[in-house]
């Protein structure tokens, strides 16, 4: 992907949000790419991991908000665990995420579901998954 | 020993399985598990952001019922209550800003300062009882089977709260295995996520992990998967027959909670395992693989 950076485009604010919300410090980021090879779910997005943790360094609130990511994470700590800059990138993929349903927006649609799946599912997970995706 | 038991919400309906068959190994290991008279849903998964203190009002409320009760130690089975109590409870204790906010806010409570201890059931196996003596405890040794130990995530991340020393080297499921008299199985994604919530929005994607750690643990030999999370085992179980067709030449391979296999080598009745809820393949495996109680 080709990002134009414009300074017109950089939120200064966007970063300074992520880190209140997070408590963590995106600049530490160099860019190793652990957190993106430890992610399992980074092998069907085009923003994985390493290259979301850059556009919050560049403050592209935009491009940050749009990329599915922080949408399929299942939170599993991975990329915490192994980032050798001691980032917890799991906290802030929940920024990233709070900051989408703060404008009240869903991101799961249980009508699309079998009704034979949600006869069986155990309750952790509409718990978790509502707790994760729902405004 | 008398020990305040937290369920969870799955435990009490889906989960059936992994509650009987602990409860029943419990009453056989001499621990008096006792259900909290009053609980509510911890929510499942812990709160990470900083300004969002209303997410933590439920697990410290668990935790202040376990305190009324008069307990030090609150035992869960499914791993995502523990970890969300556990991270909670290390919320109450570290954090003294955050921990004024939530008691002033739940001013009809006591005061709670994370005195509790939250244990999850394979801690207590290991710290309270020992290997050794649960060893000894064995009446239908499983020896000879090949089983994966499945840590997935929240047993084992983060670091803080880990059930095993080395979380990215775990072995508490491995000494746990071995004193049942099972193989355990070394392999990669013993530790990799299943996952989780995903299985609700993005389906496919959950089913290329589950089978990424169903694949890995054939591989390298597993006859059965072993859990001790409802959702894992709904992914990993329940969901098999979707999982299968995300991995090259994937075969069906059986999955119980570690629950199951520890009521079973203790010699606790098959009808008191739930096997009904596991996959019909962990049944079949069941049935040839673990011999009968050998009657002394």
């Amino acid at each position: 992907m080709t990002l134009f950076i414009d300074d017109r485009r950089i939120d200064c604010d966007f970063k300074e949000k992520i880190r209140e919300l997070s408590g963590q410090n995106v600049a530490l980021c160099m860019q190793c790419g652990t957190c993106t090879a430890s992610c399992p779910m980074s092998a069907d997005t085009e923003v994985v991991p390493r290259k979301l943790m850059q556009l919050i360094q560049l403050g592209l609130r935009e491009e940050v908000l749009e990329a599915p990511l922080a949408w399929v994470c299942a939170s599993c700590h991975t990329c915490m665990a192994r980032c050798p800059r001691g980032i917890d990138i799991t906290r802030v993929m929940e920024a990233v995420r709070q900051l989408g349903l703060r404008e009240n927006v869903d991101h799961v649609n249980l009508s699309a579901l079998p009704a034979e799946q949600l006869r069986d599912l155990p309750q952790i997970a509409f718990v978790s998954c509502f707790r994760k995706l729902t405004a | 020993m008398k020990i305040a038991y937290y369920p969870g919400c799955t435990l009490k309906t889906r989960a059936k399985n992994l509650e009987d068959a602990a409860l029943a190994a419990l009453r056989v290991l001499g621990i008096a598990a006792v259900e909290l008279p009053r609980w509510n849903c911890c929510g499942a998964v812990y709160s990470l952001t900083d300004d969002d203190l209303i997410h933590q009002v439920a697990p410290v409320r668990d935790l202040i019922r376990v305190k009324e009760q008069g307990a030090e130690t609150v035992m869960t089975l499914c791993s995502m209550c523990y970890n969300t109590l556990a991270r909670a409870n290390r919320l109450m204790r570290e954090d003294e800003e955050k921990r004024h906010t939530l008691n002033t806010f739940m001013d009809e409570e006591p005061d709670y300062h994370g005195e509790v201890e939250v244990h999850h059931l394979l801690t207590l196996l290991r710290d309270r009882i020992g290997w050794k003596t649960l060893a000894a405890k064995v009446r239908r040794p499983l020896t000879g089977l090949k089983v994966a130990p499945y840590y997935g995530c929240t047993l084992v991340r983060p670091r803080p709260v880990s059930i095993d020393p080395r979380p990215d080297q775990p072995t508490i499921l491995d000494d746990f295995l071995r004193a049942l008299g099972a193989e355990p199985v070394d392999y990669p994604a013993r530790i990799e996520c299943c996952g989780a919530y995903n299985i609700l929005s993005e389906p496919d994607a959950a089913h290329r992990a589950s089978a990424n750690v169903l694949a890995s643990a054939e591989r390298h030999g597993a006859e059965l998967v072993i859990t001790s999370c409802p959702l894992c085992e709904y992914n990993l179980g329940t969901c098999q027959n979707q999982v299968l067709p995300h991995g090259e030449g994937l075969r069906p391979l059986p999955t119980l909670y570690f629950s199951q296999l520890l009521a079973l080598a203790l010699g606790v009745g098959n009808e008191e395992l739930g096997l009904e809820l596991s996959p019909a393949s962990s049944l079949k495996l069941v049935a040839e693989r673990i011999s009968p109680i050998h009657q002394a």
